[in-house]
């Protein structure tokens, strides 16, 4: 948590400003028992309205102070730790958008977007406590001492009784219901589990006709956390009862002492309300440390979370003198060998080949034979470990990554559409693309014909996740974004899997034609969708096993021909 | 799977309450109100046991201070009395009479006000365990055409945050509000006893409260709803943004994504401080409003005792009488605030306890045994919604120990007729019997048991791989289990993972891979024997060792049943006994192989683009 605050460094006039305020609103807070003693000691008992007069007029100029000085705190705090949210939030995006899949990977997308949303929200909640009551609660506790035992050292023992109980009560409480806290949090999470179990296995349930059993099985979950939530909140239920039985017993306590200091005449009887007053206070501030405690540990966790992100660098650099791309489209690997991040066996080994343009490339193999790895390596979002891979003879690490990207389109396996509308998302493919363009897109994608007639059409909201629109039509507007762009090179990633063989077939027959001036790479796990390509890389256990054409393969490559014949009829082979 | 739920801003934010988050208005809030109001019904004697209690301690706690005030005064007497008379004395056993009656006044309260929200605990709990049992027992009796229509987070939220949302204010709130009306109540009859003048100066500052604390529910509701809508921005953002890295960074948009971001981030800032501050500045203004309070009661006590109109102790208890004035007219505020959402989560939750169930099994129902396999479809009409026409007049006659091969592009409804089968959905028109039955004369459990059903979808639950294996036949021996392991063609990895039929299949089945995944999901079939057998073929995404034998147990499993194939595979559409072609959620053709290519129709077609589809 420490280390992050040094980002807090630049607000440094604000957060002394913030402090020097809830100091000044401690101060008053603590003036004004004194002042109400005042009234009773010099005022009262002498009968001096005069006297009441002027101090009651202080009292309320001293309450004014203090809540401005409340607010100005509150101004600047809320500022500060909002600022810092801020901060942080795009700090944290930004480092995340220039890391690698390298990075991705370590962390895992949903713990970054976590880190990037609620662990910072955590973060500046409790920034904005900490201004707040930080600074109060010493002041308040520290000179609420001083004061009371000014007044009146023998009355102020009772704190030496109370606060002691007060602590152990917090103590003991936040001893027994923490572990009961996480246990209810797993037993929410498997009440969750089991009833989206039954959402997303709806049909399955049914078809077994296994309601029942289900039933059983969330009520036995639902039992558990019930249980659980009742202790806790039995606990609980003992937390503010306790906390007033020891607040009002300390009264009762200084007023017995009061009495009797008064019987001895040691004491003055508006001390004893002063003396009240202060203790009242103390105590109240040790409850507010009280809570923080409670939120520290979490709002910790979430720094950490939120610095190693921040702490973690991008392995993939930008040379400091790029060199620049001839933008033909030639691409060449050299024996190129690649291990992912604590990899024992290589995900690519010794991968050699070549591919010019108006040459289609299809890339076949089962599931796990690095397809996709190999595309990731040529768009740079890993480096290879070993070999190069060079377009236009020059090594991709010598260009800068958008200058590569630049000339390369990338329709990934799983379609990645964005909210926003259709339009927005074909433009991401080509920004300055007219109407035409892409309703040429999207007719070689095979999207127009569901896209027309939606009833608008390419202006039609695509929600996020593009959960309004189908696994297949997504793939298809992801190809159009694709191919919208005049690229030089052109990679496919498994993305026909999702259609079906017609249009999977319409989609590339019309490729050919308006891609036959660049070099078009084609992933697949259907034979039908790569066997007429120019080349075909068959690739197993992350090595080309063949290369060549379908007839030459069928010859030569063992894996091929299983593959095939485990998908195509005798009728289709020949 | 997809449904990751989106992170909920209002969960974030805190407590929420008019100073801390945002207020939903239910829609209906009486009558939400009444209905949830009939759950505490059974709990009528302890409710009326916790509000009399929690009035009692009110009561008590609103008493102790008059009576402590009697003891300063005691104490003021003898001060005064030995300025006069230095030996005077100060009454002390009359203190500590007075102490000992405030003490036992306390510790009554205390424990009071512990028994009562030890009850509560208990009421709102058992409260909260009925509704979600009913929610769930409701959506067992759903139609699937809920669950199409709502998103499975929708749901979720409702059974866990709308109910949580429930749970917290039976458990707090309830007792809170009448405490502090009985708090408001009491302490302006304390404040009147002790001095009707006092009074009228303690409540003349009313109005400016109840003025600020509108003020700033009326401005910070403003910026926290305005928050929650950037929050959500935000977190949408990020969420896009990173889930599709690799398609910003292949299109090089990452500075035109860091752009957006900052000015969303900008937005959320602009409205998240402005929120914090206002709602910040409550605290500071209420106390003006009670410190205003205390330096006129002072005031005014002081001059009206030292003009003997009013005892010192008096005026120290009517200070601690205004004091708890202010404060549960700010509760009462918050409270009100919390009761709305709770009333408007709980008609959500209402909501589906509303929705229409699927039609109860007649009660002549038939189970059926022996099946043969003969199912009929005799002039069926279906349709999802009235609008669009999908089935119309559909005949169709499969014989037992037949294959149905249903194909068609993508989209283009296979899914129906299953649907229709298992009586997922109802049919609309016609009917379809299984061996001359009508199948709504069925019991529903006993007709799906007479279907297998392999899905694309491959379904696992959280536990072990034997127990999933055995889901459909719950008293399956070992034997059994291994056997249609065995068959599925799935023994031989079950038992190289660790822990082999004991291995627990994690939330998101990550543990093992698809094509697996699909094996034991065929496993799950087999071991039911059932007699006719509903199957998707498409393994999209499976290697294509694993693809044999899925291919393999698949035909394993087809042999001597019914079956109802939705087929990718030549090889099974080829040698179908019937052929149903699909097309935009309709039936456009069926037939044999051979006469749908004698056709030369949408069939022939779609065959020839997969040879077409291989030369392009």
């Amino acid at each position: 948590m420490i280390k992050l605050f040094k980002y807090l460094k630049k607000y440094s006039f604000f957060i002394v400003l913030a402090i020097t305020f809830v100091t000044i609103q401690g101060i008053l807070n603590l003036y004004l028992p004194n002042l109400m003693a005042d009234i009773v000691n010099k005022g009262v008992t002498r009968g001096d309205v005069d006297y009441i007069w002027n101090v009651g007029g202080k009292m309320l100029l001293i309450t004014l102070l203090n809540i401005s000085s409340a607010i100005v705190a509150t101004f600047f705090a809320a500022k500060v730790s909002m600022l810092f949210g801020k901060d942080l939030r795009s700090m944290v995006f930004k480092r995340v958008m220039n890391f690698s899949l390298n990075e991705i990977d370590k962390f895992g997308t949903s713990t970054l977007i976590t880190r990037n949303t609620n662990d910072i929200t955590q973060v500046q909640t409790v920034v904005f406590m900490l201004l707040r009551l930080v600074a109060l609660a010493p002041i308040m506790s520290i000179g609420g001492t001083i004061m009371a035992v000014s007044k009146s050292p023998k009355l102020s023992m009772v704190l030496l009784v109370s606060l002691p109980i007060m602590f152990v009560a917090i103590y003991f409480i936040a001893k027994y219901t923490m572990p009961l806290f996480r246990s209810m949090q797993k037993k929410i999470d498997k009440l969750n589990r089991i009833l989206r179990e039954n959402l997303t296995g709806v049909r399955v349930i049914r078809a077994f006709a296994k309601t029942e059993y289900e039933k059983k099985r969330f009520e036995g979950a639902n039992d558990d956390l019930t249980q659980t939530t009742l202790k806790v909140n039995r606990i609980f239920a003992l937390v503010f009862p306790m906390i007033m039985l020891i607040m009002n017993f300390t009264t009762i306590f200084l007023i017995w002492i009061g009495a009797v200091q008064v019987d001895k005449g040691a004491l003055q009887v508006g001390d004893i309300m002063a003396v009240m007053q202060y203790i009242l206070q103390i105590m109240f501030s040790f409850i507010m440390i009280s809570i923080i405690f409670i939120f520290l540990p979490r709002a910790s966790a979430s720094a950490e979370r939120i610095r190693e992100v921040l702490g973690m660098e991008s392995e993939i650099k930008d040379p400091d003198k790029p060199a620049e791309l001839k933008k033909k489209g030639e691409i060449e690997f050299k024996n190129v060998t690649f291990f992912y991040q604590g990899a024992k066996e290589p995900a690519l080994e010794n991968i050699s080949f070549k591919a010019n343009p108006g040459e289609f490339i299809g890339i076949i193999g089962s599931a796990g034979s690095g397809k996709s790895t190999l595309i990731n390596l040529l768009l740079r979002f890993y480096d290879v470990t070993n070999g190069e891979i060079l377009i236009d003879g020059i090594n991709i690490k010598q260009v800068s990554q958008k200058e590569l990207r630049e000339m390369i389109s990338l329709v990934p396996s799983r379609p990645i559409i964005f909210s926003g509308t259709i339009e927005e998302n074909i433009r991401i493919g080509k920004e300055d693309a007219t109407e035409e363009e892409i309703i040429e897109a999207l007719k070689i994608a095979q999207a127009w014909e569901f896209v027309s007639k939606l009833p608008e059409g390419i202006k039609t909201k695509v929600s996020q996740g593009g959960t309004n629109l189908s696994g297949g039509q997504k793939q298809r507007l992801a190809i159009a974004r694709g191919i919208i762009g005049k690229k030089n090179i052109y990679i496919f990633d498994d993305c026909f899997s999702a259609l079906d063989f017609k249009t999977d077939s319409r989609v590339r027959m019309a490729l050919r034609e308006k891609l036959k001036d660049s070099t078009v790479i084609i992933v697949s796990l259907r034979v039908a969708t790569i066997m007429n390509s120019d080349k075909i890389l068959v690739l197993d256990n992350g090595r080309i096993v063949g290369i060549g054409t379908h007839k030459e393969l069928m010859r030569t490559s063992k894996v091929y021909k299983e593959i095939v014949s485990s998908q195509l009829s005798e009728e289709e082979i020949a | 799977m997809n449904d990751r739920e989106k992170i909920s801003p209002k969960k974030q934010m805190g407590p929420s309450g008019p100073f801390r988050g945002v207020v939903e208005k239910p829609k209906n809030f009486r009558k939400s109100f009444m209905r949830l109001m009939k759950y505490l019904k059974p709990y009528t004697i302890p409710l009326i046991l916790v509000f009399s209690l929690a009035i009692t301690g009110t009561i008590f706690s609103i008493i102790a201070p008059k009576v402590l005030g009697k003891a300063t005064t005691k104490i003021f007497q003898g001060y005064l009395a030995k300025k006069f008379f230095p030996n005077a004395k100060v009454d002390l056993s009359g203190i500590m009479n007075i102490l000992i009656k405030v003490g036992v006044l306390y510790g009554f309260y205390a424990l009071f006000m512990y028994i009562q929200q030890y009850i509560m605990a208990g009421i709102s709990q058992k409260v909260v365990k009925k509704l979600r049992t009913d929610v769930m027992e409701k959506l067992t009796r759903l139609p699937l055409k809920f669950y199409d229509s709502k998103t499975h987070g929708e749901i979720l939220s409702r059974v866990t945050n709308d109910v949580d949302l429930i749970s917290n204010t039976l458990n707090q709130s309830l007792t809170q509000f009448i405490t502090s009306i009985i708090s408001i109540v009491g302490v302006t009859i304390m404040m009147l006893t002790i001095s009707p003048l006092l009074t009228v100066v303690t409540i003349s500052i009313l109005p400016l409260s109840i003025f600020i604390i509108t003020l700033i529910v009326k401005k910070s509701q403003k910026y926290f709803k305005l928050q929650q809508k950037s929050l959500g921005t935000v977190n949408g953002h990020v969420e896009e943004m990173f889930g599709g890295l690799v398609v910003v960074k292949a299109f090089n948009r990452e500075e035109k994504s860091i752009k957006e971001f900052e000015e969303y981030n900008n937005e959320l800032y602009n409205a998240a401080w402005k929120a914090q501050f206002i709602s910040g500045s409550t605290m500071p203004l209420m106390r003006f409003v009670s410190n205003l309070g205390y330096v006129i009661v002072a005031v005014a006590g002081g001059i009206m005792v030292t003009k003997k109109a009013i005892e010192l102790g008096d005026v120290q208890a009517f200070i601690q009488y205004s004091n708890q004035f202010t404060q549960p007219i700010s509760q009462i505020a918050n409270i009100m605030n919390m009761i709305q959402s709770t009333v408007a989560a709980a008609e959500r939750v209402f909501e589906i306890l509303d929705e229409e169930e699927e039609l109860p099994d007649p009660v002549d129902a038939i189970e059926l045994s022996n099946v043969d396999g003969n199912v009929k479809f005799e002039r069926v009409y279906f349709s999802y919604r009235p609008d669009k026409k999908l089935i119309e007049d559909l005949t169709i006659e499969v014989k037992s120990g037949q294959t149905v091969a249903i194909v068609g592009p993508t989209g283009a409804g296979k899914t129906t007729l299953v649907n229709l089968l298992m009586r997922f959905y109802e049919i609309q028109g016609g009917k379809i019997t299984i061996d001359g039955i009508d199948i709504r004369k069925i019991k529903r459990d006993n007709l799906r048991r007479t279907f297998g059903m392999v899905l694309q979808d491959t379904w696992l639950f959280n536990g072990t791989v034997r127990e999933n294996i055995a889901y459909g036949k719950e008293d399956a021996t070992e034997d059994e289990i291994i056997a249609a392991a065995k068959k599925a063609h799935a023994h031989h990895f079950i038992m190289a993972l660790p822990g082999g039929y004991d291995a627990v299949i994690n939330e998101e089945a990550s543990n093992i891979s698809q094509g697996e995944k699909q094996l034991i999901t065929i496993a799950r079939a087999f071991i039911v024997d059932p007699d006719i057998l509903i199957l998707d073929e498409a393994t999209s995404n499976v290697d294509t060792l694993t693809e044999k034998y899925i291919q393999k147990a698949m035909r394993n499993l087809m042999h001597s049943r019914t079956n109802f194939v939705i087929a990718h595979r030549l090889s099974t559409i080829i040698d179908a006994d019937m052929i149903l072609v699909m097309n935009e959620g309709r039936i456009i053709e069926k037939g044999t192989h051979k006469e749908l290519m004698e056709k030369n129709g949408f069939y022939a077609e779609l065959y020839r683009s997969q040879f077409l589809g291989a030369y392009v």
